[in-house]
Order: structure tokens, then C-alpha cells, then sequence
């Protein structure tokens, strides 16, 4: 790792300021990137990190400031400029179109491109990139076929077919699983080995240090700071990016489990695709305890989660809550028989975009009677409960009445809690509930879950960040193929042995029913 | 300097209203090209329109006689769109309505009790479109049928079934072979307000009061709005996908069988060619301009009865060919449909620069559809 390499940058951005209406997105910032390395883009939502990089890419013009390339003043006016300078980036949200190939679609959008493309050259440059950079892809693979990891390979792919030596990657580990997020690091590293640069987005601390050479961190749109990794470390970054202190362990009383609340036994099903997805899953989550689901993404995870829910059918077995058989019944059933659900999808399943927050607060609770008399909803009732939840919960929104798609994440994800938290009596199922939140939301999100457990709700949290499960929960099932393959203890939890498990290779055998 | 087309964040109360407006000056701007293009001045054809449609209590009674269906079938359709539902087959569960009406005044009168003819007219007719559209929701909601399919071609089977009835079985033996049944008994006619314009009126607004009640204060209403803005999130908060569709859908069809109902029993007093004209489909458009409100509807229902009336008007009044007033309709009706794009989105000037061609990605989490 040749950090030191002093020479001119390969790319510099000096004072750069850009207004949106009503909001100072970027303000006077700057940032240096050097041949050879990995620099990191640390910040909170909305700390504007991605309007720096779409700046970068061409897709916004910035009001203030100037940005060199290879030392040269350039004016980027649109993505193709960006690529004649070869800088490219990944997106969050992948820009691939489904129903073509990998190879048609790394083509697609070459200025110089013939009538007919040669397709058998194409194909035969990705393996050969594909070959030396790891990034393995069939390249006659339609993209619908693929796992969003390989579809984020294929993007990678695209600007290096293209000769991109400045990559930009819009947080890149969001949609993958540690392995794939392995397998992405050593990526980088062999690109900026070969004298390229990558920039990288991201507001996970742990990632900072995984990856990258430097970081620079920004807040509310300003530079806070640019350290060398190997200075600093999570605490400082984490100071650096919030603005305070960060509470990183939570204060966790002992776990007090108190009779089961969720039992499930035996319990199988089918994937979307048709195929097992659960094989006899034997699982009990108590009264005050979270029990945190570990496993690699597409291992069950999901599927449990629906079935407990009432939003997929069991094959076999049975689920359990308060005493009452749910198995196989509706969602609604669910709902009545105590189950509260912090969906995966917030915004596709948790919410409605268009409705407002107070409509949004009571997608559940307006059958109740504080809601509704008879048939006809109570709309003081309404505005009274949504009043209360919004300061019950720290929801920043400019009103009850404002619709929900104007908040942001973090308070998205408060909305869907204040309201499932209110509506769940006995057990909350929580899928992924601090995915693409803040540092500070993720804070609020645990002690809630927490603050939940000791108000005796049984929780099971599915999660794919192993800091997380270690930090919330009592107990730890890992899950593998639709299997339990072992349930530890959190507190004297053995990661390796974790991580052996969602791998497959080990197996516990005692204690495969919690 | 370029132009850009971007969606607005959020919709002012003086954009509602100012678009439509701008809308309709460039329809008559655009339809007064076509017809300087066929040799007539467009002020004294717009005013023969107006004239034709709102000029007196006549051409207004016209107008309503032809609003009524468009409005009820409007609310009917609006509905089904509310929950994302297509229903285009508003024509055929209209025809049933009459078809069924027509059976009560012409067969039962004498069975029922005078005072009761109509009432059992409207109420049958009503569950007639009612289960004329069961049958595609049903299928939609178990079967996931595609609706948009279904309800078309069970027009095709309704408008021919009517038209087979008047033609054969019903038709009026006294009627020197014209095809047609015989004149309904007084007993079965909807009492009439001015000329033609007939008690459907009332029917129109107590739904449109009704439905505007259901779909902003009731529970049922408020799932409704759920799985029309978010089918997902309906499904995860428990609501009954199949049972709210079958519901919907019965309201719907029976708003659309109250429409041919009215036909039958107030305008045409007997069942004959003319009941299916067109009003389901225009329906369509009817709820679509008044963007699924209910009193929309019932606004817009009315101003499109007007341009078909006043179209035909100028056919008469100024020697138009026939297919100038449909094509003064269609002409007139594209900018309004096209402008209500406006309602959304908004163009914006930019100074030689792409700054601005995309939206800041991190202001709205998902741009919902529709």
C-alpha cells in the first residue's frame, strides 16, 4: 500500500460550494485524491457526500470552486465528460438494464460503437478484466439472473472497461454480505495497486478502516477533517463525523426472559423461486429477550420473517405467539395476535410515500377504537396520536400533516417504529432495522429495540451487521441454507465461530432449538 | 438555454386550478386552427357551442341528460382506478343495468305493487352492473386475472346481449319491426325535472356525497387510498387485498348499472339502440381530468356532457360534417388531458448548463407512481 506517494494528485476539488433551494449542500469543500490509494467519503445523511461525487461525475455543476484532474483546471458539465477524464462511478441504486446481458450491458452508452457490436471481443475483454481484478461475471448472464453483488461487479466492470481510473463508489457495501464485502476490498485494492484511485462513500466507520488509505470527513457540508487511516481510529472518526461523543456500547441491563412468546417448530417453506428456503426451522424468543437471526443474505433470513408475519406460507410446522396458533394465517391475524413488524423495505412496504405522517402513524392503529368509532375514522383522534408519537419518538417532520416521502431515512424508519412499537403486543420483528441509517438514528433505533425488550416484548432482530446483533441482542441463532445451525449467547459470543457458522463449516450441535 | 422537465415537490392549490384553465385556452386555440382549416370562423362556432350546450334551459336540460351517465359511470370508474383497479368496463355494466331494469318495468310491473316498480327497476339494475363487474374483480383477485382484459370484453358481451334482447326475445311486437321493446308502463319511468333531464341528477350528487364521505373519513375509505397509493404496504398492514377489490368493485358496477338505469327509465322510457354510447369509456377520461375526486367528477362530467352536446349543436348549426364535432372533441380534449401533466411536473429554463437535468436524488426517497 503505497500511501505515500506525494507526488501531484490525481485529482483535486477546491471550494466547492453548491446551493439547492432552501439547502447549502456543499460549502467550500475540498478534498485531495493520490495515484494508488483509497480515500474514504465519511459522513452522516445529508452531510453531502453524494452531491460532492455527482459533482465530480458531472451530474451537478457546482456553484463555487474548481476541479483538477491530473492537475488540470477542468470544467465536468455532464457524465461524459466525467468519463473523457476517466473518472466513473457506481451508484447506489445500480444503472443496469435488466433484460439485456452483462456484455451488452458494459457496451451500452460506448460513443464509438459499431451498427453490430462485436460482442465476442467484449466478452472476451471482461473475463480477461474479470480475470485480473476478481470480479467474476458470466458476461452472457442476463442482469435480472444475477445477485445485486454481481450486479455491482458488473458496474465496476463497466468503468474498467471504459480505462476509468478515478472510481467512485456510492456506498458500495449497502446491498452486501460480509464475504462480498471481502471480495470488494480486495477488488480496490488490486485497481489502485495498478496505479488507479477509488473514492468511496460511506458512513460506516468499520468500512473506513477495511478500505481505505485516508478519509476525509465532512458534516452539515463542510470539511471537518482529512486523517491517514493507519492515525485514527472508529472513535475519532466517529467523533469527527457526528459532532460528539457517540454512545458505542449501550447501556444493557441484564436479560430478564420471562415466559416464551414466539415459539416456532419444524417450521418450512418455499422461496419466491419455489425452493426450500426454510428446512425445519425450531426457534422460541422470550419475554424480554432479542434473539438477533445472523446469517449471509438469501439464507432464510427473509422468509422467516414472512412467515411469522403472515406474509408467506409455511409448508410445515408451526408458529406460535401468545399461545395462539398463527401459522399459515392472515397478516392481519398476525397484527391481532401481537406481532409488530419493522419491515426490510421501508419505504416499499413500511410506509406510503404519498399519505401523510399522521396517516403513515396510523396504518395500523386507526382499526382500534382510539382511531376510529364504527366505520368512521376520528380525525382529531388521528392528529392527537400522531402529536403524540412524533414527541414520543423524535420525529423530525415540519408537521402531522407533512407526506412521508419528504423525511428522511432515519425518520422514516422512526415513523415505522413509534408506529409498530404502539401496535406490537408481545413480539416485534424487527428485518434490518438500522440498514442505511445514520450513526445517530442507528443510536436512537438500538435503544428503542432495547428499551422495548425491558418493557418485556419478546424481539427478534434480523440483521446482517454482526456489530449490531453482538451489541442488542441476548441471544444469537445463525442461520444457513434455511437451517439454524447454532444459538449462542451474545455476551461471550466467539465472532470466528459466528462467522464459521453463516459460512456453513460449523455446526452446533446441542443447541440447534433456541 | 435549454429546457428541462422536472417533478414538482409538491402541487399548490392555484396549480390544480390554473392548469386546467391554460389548458382549455390552448384547446380552443388548437381547435379553432382546425376549424379555420375547414372554412368556418372558430369565434362563432365556439359560441354556436356554448350556445348548443348552455345557452338555455333546453340545451342545459340536454346537457345534464347526457352528464348524468357520464358522472355516475365517472364515480364508478374513479373507484376502481382508487385502488389501482382498471375498470374500462363501465360500457357494459351500464348495459346490464338497463338490461335489468328494462326486465323489472317490463315483465314485473304488473306482478309488483305500482310504488314499488321502480325502486326494484333501480335497486336489480344496480346489482346487475354490481355482478357484471364481481366477475372480472373475482378473477383478478383469486385468479390474478388481468382486469383491464376482462372488463373490455365482457363490454363486447353485455352490449351485444342487450342489443340481442331488443332485437329479438323483447322486442315490441307493435313496433312495425323497428328493433326496440315496448314503452315501459308509466309505473317504471324516472320522474323528469325539466324537459329531458330526469331525477338521475340526484342519484349523481347523493353518490358523489357519499363516496366523498366513504373515501376521506371511513376506514374502508382509507384503505382504499392505502392500496391504490401502496399495494405492498396494504398487504403488510393486514388489509384484505381480494375482499377490498370484490367490494370496490361492486361499488363501482353498481354506480355504472344505476347510470343505464337512469337511461332506460328516464331518458329513452323503453330499451332500444342508444343506451351504450360511449358513456363508460368516456368515463374514463372523466375520472382521470377530475384526478379520482368525487366532486371533480360530477364538475367535469358535466363540462364534457356540455362539448358533446355543443359538438353536435354545430354539426346542425353551422354544416359541419358529422365527424367534425367528434373530432372538435378529440381536439379539444388532448391539451386537457396532456396539461394535467403539468399538475406534476413543471418546466424550468436553464442558462446553457445541465446543472439541474437531474433531480437532487437524496430529497425524495421514491418518486411514486401515477
Amino acid at each position: 500500500m503505497n500511501k505515500e506517494r506525494a507526488e501531484k494528485p490525481i485529482l483535486r476539488m477546491e471550494g466547492i460550494t453548491k446551493r439547492f433551494p432552501g439547502v447549502l449542500a456543499n460549502d467550500n469543500v475540498g478534498l485531495e485524491l493520490h495515484q494508488g490509494e483509497v480515500l474514504a467519503l465519511l459522513g452522516e445523511n445529508g452531510a453531502g457526500k453524494s452531491t460532492l461525487m455527482n459533482v465530480l461525475n458531472g451530474l451537478y455543476r457546482p456553484d463555487e470552486g474548481s476541479i483538477y484532474v491530473r492537475g488540470e483546471l477542468t470544467d465536468i458539465q455532464s457524465p461524459r465528460d466525467a468519463y473523457d477524464l476517466g473518472i466513473g462511478m457506481v451508484h447506489q441504486n445500480f444503472m443496469l438494464v435488466e433484460t439485456m446481458t452483462v456484455a451488452e450491458n458494459v457496451v451500452l452508452g460506448l460513443q464509438d460503437l459499431s451498427f453490430q457490436p462485436e460482442l465476442r471481443q467484449v466478452k472476451r475483454r471482461l473475463e480477461a478484466l474479470g480475470e485480473r481484478y476478481g470480479l467474476k461475471v458470466d458476461p452472457d448472464a442476463y442482469i435480472w439472473q444475477l445477485s445485486v453483488g454481481e450486479e455491482q461487479r458488473v458496474e465496476i466492470l463497466k468503468l474498467l472497461y471504459r480505462d476509468a481510473d478515478i472510481l467512485i463508489l456510492d456506498e458500495p457495501t449497502a446491498v452486501l454480505t460480509p464475504q462480498e464485502v471481502d471480495d470488494l476490498v480486495g477488488v480496490l485494492r488490486q485497481v489502485v495497486n495498478e496505479g488507479k484511485a477509488a473514492i468511496f462513500i460511506t458512513h460506516k466507520l468499520r468500512e473506513v478502516m477495511m478500505f481505505a488509505d485516508r478519509v476525509t470527513v465532512l458534516r452539515d457540508g463542510k470539511n471537518v477533517a482529512t486523517r491517514s487511516t493507519s492515525e485514527t481510529d472508529p472513535d475519532e472518526l466517529a467523533r469527527l463525523m457526528v459532532g460528539r461523543e457517540v454512545l458505542f456500547r449501550l447501556d444493557k441491563t441484564a436479560c430478564k426472559p420471562g415466559a416464551p412468546v414466539l415459539e416456532i417448530e419444524n417450521l418450512k417453506a418455499l422461496n419466491d423461486k419455489g425452493l426450500p428456503a426454510l428446512r425445519d426451522v425450531s426457534l422460541a424468543v422470550h419475554a424480554g429477550e432479542i434473539v438477533g437471526i445472523a446469517g449471509v443474505a438469501g439464507n432464510g433470513q427473509r422468509e422467516l420473517a414472512e412467515v411469522i408475519t403472515g406474509l408467506r406460507e409455511a409448508a410445515a410446522g408451526d408458529v406460535h405467539v401468545n399461545q395462539r396458533c398463527i401459522t399459515n394465517c392472515s397478516p392481519r391475524r398476525a397484527i391481532e395476535a401481537g406481532v409488530g413488524h419493522i419491515p426490510e423495505d421501508r419505504v416499499e412496504m413500511g410506509l406510503v410515500g404519498d399519505m401523510s405522517v399522521a396517516e403513515n402513524l396510523a396504518l395500523k392503529a386507526y382499526r382500534t377504537s382510539v382511531l376510529s368509532q364504527g366505520p368512521v375514522l376520528s380525525l382529531d383522534g388521528m392528529k392527537d396520536f400522531a402529536r403524540d408519537l412524533i414527541d414520543g419518538f423524535d420525529i423530525v417532520t415540519p408537521g402531522p400533516e407533512t407526506r412521508v416521502k419528504f423525511l428522511s431515512g432515519g425518520n422514516l424508519q422512526k415513523t415505522i417504529l413509534a408506529r409498530e412499537l404502539t401496535a406490537c403486543e408481545g413480539l416485534l420483528v424487527a428485518v434490518h432495522p438500522t440498514r442505511g441509517l445514520d450513526v445517530g438514528a442507528t443510536e436512537a433505533v438500538r435503544k428503542q429495540l432495547l428499551e422495548e425488550r425491558d418493557r418485556g416484548t419478546a424481539v427478534l432482530l434480523i440483521s446482517e451487521d454482526l456489530d449490531e446483533l453482538l451489541e442488542v441482542s441476548d441471544r444469537i441463532a445463525v442461520m444457513f441454507e434455511g437451517e439454524i445451525v447454532g444459538v449462542v449467547p451474545a455476551d461471550d459470543a466467539d465472532v470466528e465461530r459466528i462467522g464459521l457458522m453463516m459460512a456453513g463449516e460449523h455446526r452446533e450441535e446441542e443447541g440447534a432449538a433456541g | 438555454m435549454r429546457i428541462v422537465f422536472e417533478k414538482r415537490q409538491s402541487v399548490s392549490r392555484t396549480i390544480r386550478v390554473l392548469v386546467p384553465v391554460v389548458s382549455l385556452v390552448f384547446a380552443l386555440v388548437f381547435g379553432a386552427f382546425l376549424l379555420i382549416l375547414s372554412g368556418v370562423n372558430p369565434f362563432v362556432a365556439y359560441a354556436a357551442m356554448a350556445e348548443g350546450a348552455f345557452g338555455d334551459v333546453h340545451a342545459l336540460s340536454e346537457t345534464l341528460v347526457k352528464a348524468i351517465p357520464l358522472m355516475l359511470t365517472g364515480l364508478g370508474v374513479s373507484i376502481a382506478f382508487r385502488m389501482l383497479f382498471w375498470n374500462i368496463g363501465a360500457e357494459g355494466q351500464l348495459a346490464m343495468g338497463g338490461l335489468v331494469a328494462t326486465g323489472v318495468a317490463l315483465y314485473a310491473s304488473n306482478a309488483l305493487p305500482s310504488w314499488s316498480v321502480l325502486p326494484a327497476a333501480i335497486l336489480l339494475g344496480m346489482v346487475a352492473g354490481a355482478l357484471w363487474a364481481a366477475i372480472p374483480a373475482v378473477l383478478r383477485a383469486y385468479l390474478e386475472v388481468n382486469e383491464t382484459i376482462t372488463t373490455l370484453m365482457m363490454n363486447y358481451i353485455a352490449i351485444l346481449l342487450v342489443s340481442h334482447m331488443y332485437h329479438g326475445p323483447w322486442r315490441d311486437p307493435g313496433g312495425y319491426g323497428f328493433p326496440g321493446t315496448a314503452r315501459f308502463p308509466e309505473v317504471a319511468w324516472l320522474p323528469r325535472l325539466y324537459d329531458r333531464a330526469h331525477a338521475g341528477l340526484f342519484f349523481a350528487i347523493i353518490a358523489a356525497a357519499v363516496l366523498w364521505f366513504v373515501l376521506q373519513r371511513t376506514k374502508w375509505g382509507f384503505e382504499l387510498r392505502i392500496m391504490g397509493e401502496n399495494p405492498t404496504a396494504a398487504r403488510y398492514i393486514g388489509i384484505n387485498i381480494e375482499r377490498q377489490i370484490i367490494v370496490a368493485m361492486l361499488v363501482s358496477g353498481g354506480l355504472a348499472g344505476l347510470a343505464g338505469v337512469c337511461e332506460v327509465t328516464g331518458v329513452m322510457r323503453r330499451l332500444q339502440q342508444g343506451l351504450t354510447v360511449g358513456y363508460g369509456y368516456t368515463a374514463i377520461i372523466v375520472a382521470w381530468m377530475s384526478q379520482l375526486n368525487p366532486w371533480g367528477v360530477l364538475l367535469v362530467g358535466f363540462l364534457l356532457a356540455g362539448l358533446l352536446v355543443g359538438g353536435d349543436q354545430i354539426q346542425m348549426a353551422m354544416g359541419l360534417p358529422a365527424a367534425m364535432g367528434l373530432v372538435l372533441q378529440g381536439a379539444l380534449l388532448f391539451p386537457m388531458l396532456g396539461g394535467a401533466l403539468f399538475t406534476e411536473y413543471k418546466l424550468r429554463f436553464v442558462h446553457a448548463s445541465p446543472e439541474d437535468a437531474v433531480l437532487p436524488r437524496e430529497s425524495l426517497p421514491k418518486e411514486s407512481e401515477s
